[in-house]
């Protein structure tokens, strides 16, 4: 199936997400991680079921959901720390993993990860510099030359490294140990970072200074960023283009302008509907939706959504929806059947 | 919006959360000051190091020879004729078969500790990093020596191997590994789980690189402290086999022997016979407050 891109040029189907935009640094498709239930044969828990995207060189990526929805499920399945039982990651336009592609240690050299958990992500033993030190050293640096470049990268996060290089990590603030983790990430020098709710754990004016460091360091050094967060703010603060997730599903994809303003998918429309307003004739009494998410174990026939879906139709109950475009000339996707102009719904349910 | 979007130009800045510690410590050296700062430990370790001190100087310091025997000094008070703590049944020294003694139960209570600290926390290092069935086999196994008492477990295989030092020791070790591999395991697995080893992993080190630079590090404190209590422990059980004739043989001199033989005298030179006894306790419990001690010492949340 072909379709029309905003530059005019039919584009194959599999390469949907990227929209005329910079060559694609990391190309996801179909990813998909089932955990298998202990004592339970054949069941498993879809953490993350058949996930598709793309990152372009030097953008920021955003993905959004709610907890258990599979978002680190799938950092940790873009970097190869968990292996994923079906679909192909290709970095570079190299496949990851694949004979005639790239090893899972290059692609490790080039993709670095920060954890949400600023304390456990950092050795209690080691002084930070080491620990900073380690990735370079690992990948081949003399001792000195990754103490070098410890130093180096710490003075880039903001840190003295004559002053908190030797501290150990529970010497550090919250922020600090961030800092110390997005220095470690940068220490091998990745051209991709994956942030797994990097800001979550900090407070409000700490949060600030880390995104904007982090905006910085990804001007500086070309970065690109996938950002994981629960966070709506946070996301539409540091992205250029955002995936929202709901049950290992991205139900969807967009530029972060469109996706924010103009919400095609119920549930994208719920959660920024929750989101607190600091305006009181914007606050709403009742949540927008209802129930805990459906147990990833089994999920619900048809559409994922359609038991908390407000505006549920015969059709969300069998048939599984796909991603299409929902805005004309737009890179913009939802997976609802409400907004399948081909069932001739196409502006149904406007929030 | 006074949400974080009115914050969309870049701080100039940043500023440090809380102002820098004023003395930079490193973890050993915070141990060691708070190790300096324990009266308790200090003390104990301080007997600890007499002990030590007077086991490998006994050639020096001990006043006769532990070994010299004489049908006309047996079993005499303290203070009779220059031995200090008087004789045992057989006119021998006490002080200086004391002295010597401490060697033997010394060499007992801590070779065997080492050494299954050695073997126990590598294969819980290994069972606890690597899991799943590497994991269960190593632990499974060490749940069979688990289900005799120690006591018991040191006996019957003492009987089966027959006396003597290296035996005792022996035995010693294949009684201590268990627990050993099993604080080491469970250190291993707690650290296993934490981000930093993934981000470890993520930095494309290898399983042996992790072990060595993120891992060891964090299991050492436990087991250290685990066998630091397990010495005193060890020199009770050396002592209760040379006491029921499976550990050292005679005429060496050693604290738990001399406790067995002694004990037919107890109504002629009562205070002369719980000597040995007294040695024991003095020594295990010092070693059981210094390893207290360590345990608060390191055992710190950061």
């Amino acid at each position: 199936m072909d379709y029309r891109s905003s530059d005019g040029s039919t584009i194959d189907r599999h390469d949907q997400y990227d929209h005329g935009g910079p060559a694609p640094l990391l190309v996801a498709r179909n990813l998909r991680k089932h955990f298998p239930v202990k004592g339970a044969r054949g069941k498993a828990v879809r953490a993350v079921d058949g996930v598709s995207f793309t990152v372009a060189k030097g953008e920021t990526l955003g993905i959004v959901g709610e907890s258990g929805c599979g978002k680190s499920t799938l950092a940790r399945l873009l970097l190869h720390l968990l292996v994923p039982d079906a679909g192909e990651l290709i970095f570079g336009g190299e496949a990851v993993g694949a004979a005639g592609g790239i090893a899972v240690k290059t692609l490790r050299r080039q993709a670095q990860m920060v954890f949400q958990d600023s304390a456990a992500s950092l050795n209690p033993r080691l002084p930070v510099r080491d620990s900073v030190a380690f990735g370079p050293f690992v990948q081949g640096s003399t001792k000195d030359e990754a103490r070098a470049i410890a130093r180096d990268i710490l003075s880039r996060v903001g840190l003295d490294p004559d002053l908190f290089g030797p501290r150990y990590p529970h010497e550090l603030s919250g922020g600090q140990k961030q800092r110390v983790n997005i220095a470690r990430a940068l220490a091998v020098k990745p051209r991709l970072l994956i942030l797994d709710e990097p800001v979550s754990a900090l407070d409000k004016s700490v949060e600030a200074q880390v995104l904007n460091l982090l905006r910085v360091l990804k001007r500086q050094l070309g970065l690109t960023l996938v950002f994981i967060s629960h966070d709506l703010n946070v996301v539409r603060y540091v992205s250029r283009r955002v995936a929202v997730m709901y049950l290992g599903r991205i139900v969807e994809f967009g530029p972060v302008k469109a996706i924010f303003e103009r919400p095609q998918h119920p549930y994208t429309q719920a959660l920024l509907a929750s989101r607190p307003s600091m305006d009181p004739a914007r606050r709403i009494e009742m949540p927008p939706i209802t129930g805990d998410p459906p147990n990833p174990i089994d999920p619900p026939a048809g559409c994922r959504f359609h038991p908390r879906c407000p505006f549920v139709e015969a059709i969300c109950e069998t048939a599984d929806p796909a991603l299409r475009v929902v805005e004309d000339g737009k890179a913009h996707f939802a997976a609802c059947h409400l907004r399948d102009r081909a069932l001739g719904r196409g502006r149904l349910a406007d929030a | 919006m006074t949400d974080i979007l009115t914050l969309r130009e870049p701080v100039a800045t940043f500023t440090e959360e809380t102002p820098p510690a004023s003395i930079v410590r490193g973890y050993w050296q915070s141990v060691f000051y708070r190790l300096r700062h324990d009266p308790i430990t200090l003390g104990f370790g301080a007997i600890v190091a007499l002990i030590v001190l007077a086991a490998v100087a006994a050639p020096l310091i001990a006043p006769f020879d532990p070994y010299a025997q004489s049908i006309i000094a047996r079993l005499k008070p303290f203070g009779w004729r220059d031995h200090l703590l008087g004789t045992d049944e057989l006119g021998r020294d006490m002080l200086s078969r004391l002295i010597y003694g401490g060697r033997v139960s010394l060499l007992m209570g801590v070779v065997p500790v080492v050494i299954a600290a050695m073997i126990g926390g590598i294969l819980g290092v290994v069972g606890g990093f690597v899991g799943g069935r590497v994991n269960t086999a190593i632990m499974r196994t060490m749940d069979v020596f688990y289900a005799f008492p120690s006591v018991l477990l040191a006996v019957a295989i003492a009987g089966a191997m027959g006396g003597g030092i290296g035996n005792g020791m022996l035995t010693l070790t294949l009684v201590f590994v268990p627990p050993m591999c099993r604080v080491a395991e469970t250190a291993t697995t707690q650290i296993r789980a934490l981000d930093f080893i993934e981000a470890a992993r993520a930095s494309g080190a290898g399983t042996l690189t992790i072990i060595r630079y993120h891992v060891l590090g964090n299991v050492l404190g436990p087991v250290l402290i685990y066998a630091s209590s397990l010495v005193s422990v060890s020199i009770l059980l050396a002592s209760g086999l040379s006491f029921l004739g499976l550990g050292v043989r005679p005429p060496i001199p050693d604290w738990g022997l001399m406790l067995s033989t002694l004990r037919q005298s107890i109504y002629v030179v009562p205070l002369v016979c719980a000597l040995p006894g007294v040695a024991i306790f003095i020594t295990s419990i010092c070693f059981n407050l210094v390893s207290d001690g360590l345990r608060a010492a390191m055992d710190v949340r950061m």
